[in-house]
């Protein structure tokens, strides 16, 4: 096989949609998993009950069962009694709840590292509850817990060709349907590539910012 | 359970007294500007345990504890670790919930509350308004470290008191002046010294001008050169206000400086108290005298 730049130059358009739909979804699946596993991890926390178990139950099926299913699962069967979504919606939704149920047992360890007398001198304080979240023990935990969130962004980005099964075409999603029409292959090199030039530099952020937020 | 306090005050009556029907003036000897810090200070019992008992699992750590603290008082628990002295702050500052007895704050309860004429476990509400004035010193400080030592001071004035942040922040930097650490105001908490650290939190505590401080030995986790300048501003304190302190410590000079009662605790119980003189020098109980010889 030789490799041939006029394939290349008919990839590119198609290449540059597909990073456009990689890179929304990867940010805005990023978005949610960052404020939904939040959530998560402070219901779990709830004296409620009615509140803690619920929350554990889903996030524990969520988090133990395939993405793929849970793609599959998004795009087919809720519309059939709930909205309708394209395909990048849906796929920005099924990563980012499926990536909370991580997030949140990161954010569940960094609220747990959060030393107690914190909390205790919270009440001797008298702080209102949301008041002792807020002000003092959600900016030490997350401090602590940004580089263990920035690596599941990088593990989100090798996960995003999965919303192409359900049509949202990123990157990998527009190189297997250029080479099955042009029978090349090119455009897969092209794709793998694309992914060592986002994902390295992102992990060397986010080495940086372990080096400056976790002393 | 019984609530026959000496104290003539009503259980519901409003947590900052207006003064007139009660103490028609403020008491003798403290000087106008600090007023604030002790309105009440009238010798009426102030802080009542009534046959408390803690236990953790199947240890009894305080049994059947009866005490009273009245305004203005300055008090050391001493006594072995184990003994209780540290649980009684604690259940003070609401940080544990007894399990038997109750216990009163100005003549409220800060366990309990009343309704529909029955006593039941004080809610969020009620514990909170009590707890208003009580404050704590910690032993490791518990210093909020994501923030200068300005806002670990306004935090709660403003979030609680409502105060804005002019005020709050004019009144901790009088508090810093006060501690001795104007310079630092602006500094995080790890880069101040343990010592620096615990007069920041005295001043923390100070800033929602509590009736009552509670010391956990605070002193403990210090470096043995930075105790004196922490104790200087505590008796700075003790000698200057009325605020009553309720203080756990292994410094005895400085219990014996600053008390006007000695609680030796012993298995969970008050086995002998007194004035600091009396009970340094010529205790009665032969437990006591055990324990200071093996202290001082």
């Amino acid at each position: 096989m030789n490799w041939d730049w006029d394939v290349v130059a008919d990839f590119m358009p198609r290449f540059w949609d597909g990073v456009l739909v990689t890179l929304q979804a990867l940010v805005l699946g990023s978005l949610l998993a960052f404020s939904l596993g939040l959530v998560w991890a402070i219901a779990q926390r709830s004296k409620v009950k009615l509140i803690r178990w619920p929350v554990v139950g889903i996030t524990e099926f969520i988090r133990n069962t395939p993405l793929l299913v849970q793609l599959f699962f998004l795009f087919y069967v809720v519309p059939e009694w709930g909205p309708s979504m394209s395909p990048l919606v849906t796929g920005v939704i099924g990563l980012g709840l499926h990536y909370s149920t991580y997030t949140a047992e990161v954010y569940r360890a960094g609220i747990d590292g959060v030393p107690v007398g914190q909390w205790e001198a919270a009440t001797a304080l008298s702080l209102p509850r949301t008041r002792t979240w807020t002000a003092v023990i959600l900016p030490q935990a997350i401090r602590r817990v940004v580089p263990a969130l920035g690596n599941y962004v990088v593990a989100m980005l090798k996960d995003s060709p999965m919303i192409a099964v359900i049509g949202a075409f990123e990157m990998l999603g527009e190189a297997r349907a250029f080479s099955n029409e042009t029978f090349t292959f090119e455009a897969y090199t092209i794709v793998g590539i694309a992914f060592i030039v986002i994902a390295y530099p992102a992990s060397l952020l986010i080495r940086a910012m372990e080096r400056r937020l976790v002393k | 359970m019984s609530n026959d306090t000496p104290n003539p005050a009503p259980e519901d009556k409003p947590q900052t007294p207006e003064g007139k029907p009660q103490t028609p003036e403020a008491a003798p000897g403290v000087p106008e500007a600090l007023a604030h810090v002790n309105p009440k200070v009238d010798g009426s019992e102030l802080i009542r345990f009534d046959r408390v008992t803690k236990r953790f699992g199947d240890h009894v750590v305080l049994d059947d504890l009866e005490f009273t603290v009245a305004s203005g008082k300055h008090v050391t628990l001493i006594g072995p670790s184990g003994s209780g002295k540290t649980t009684i702050l604690r259940l003070l500052m609401t940080l544990l919930k007894p399990d038997e007895g109750t216990i009163s704050v100005g003549g409220r309860y800060l366990t309990h509350e009343e309704r529909n004429g029955k006593l039941v476990p004080a809610g969020e509400k009620h514990i909170r308004e009590v707890r208003k004035n009580i404050g704590m010193v910690f032993q490791q400080f518990n210093l909020f470290p994501n923030m200068r030592v300005l806002r670990n001071i306004t935090e709660a004035p403003v979030h609680v008191l409502g105060l804005s942040k002019e005020e709050a922040e004019e009144r901790a930097r009088e508090l810093l002046e006060l501690v001795g650490l104007t310079e630092h105001v602006d500094k995080y908490p790890s880069q101040l010294s343990g010592g620096q650290q615990q007069r920041v939190a005295i001043a923390r505590a100070l800033a929602m001008r509590p009736q009552v401080l509670l010391l956990d030995e605070v002193t403990s986790a210090l470096d043995p050169e930075l105790v004196a300048g922490v104790l200087d501003v505590l008796r700075d304190i003790a000698h200057t206000t009325d605020i009553t302190m309720l203080c756990v410590t292994h410094e005895m000079n400085f219990a014996r400086d600053i008390s006007d009662d000695v609680l030796m605790f012993n298995e969970g119980r008050v086995i002998e108290s007194g004035s600091p003189e009396k009970m340094f020098n010529d205790p009665d109980h032969p437990r006591t005298r055990e324990f200071l010889s093996a202290v001082l």
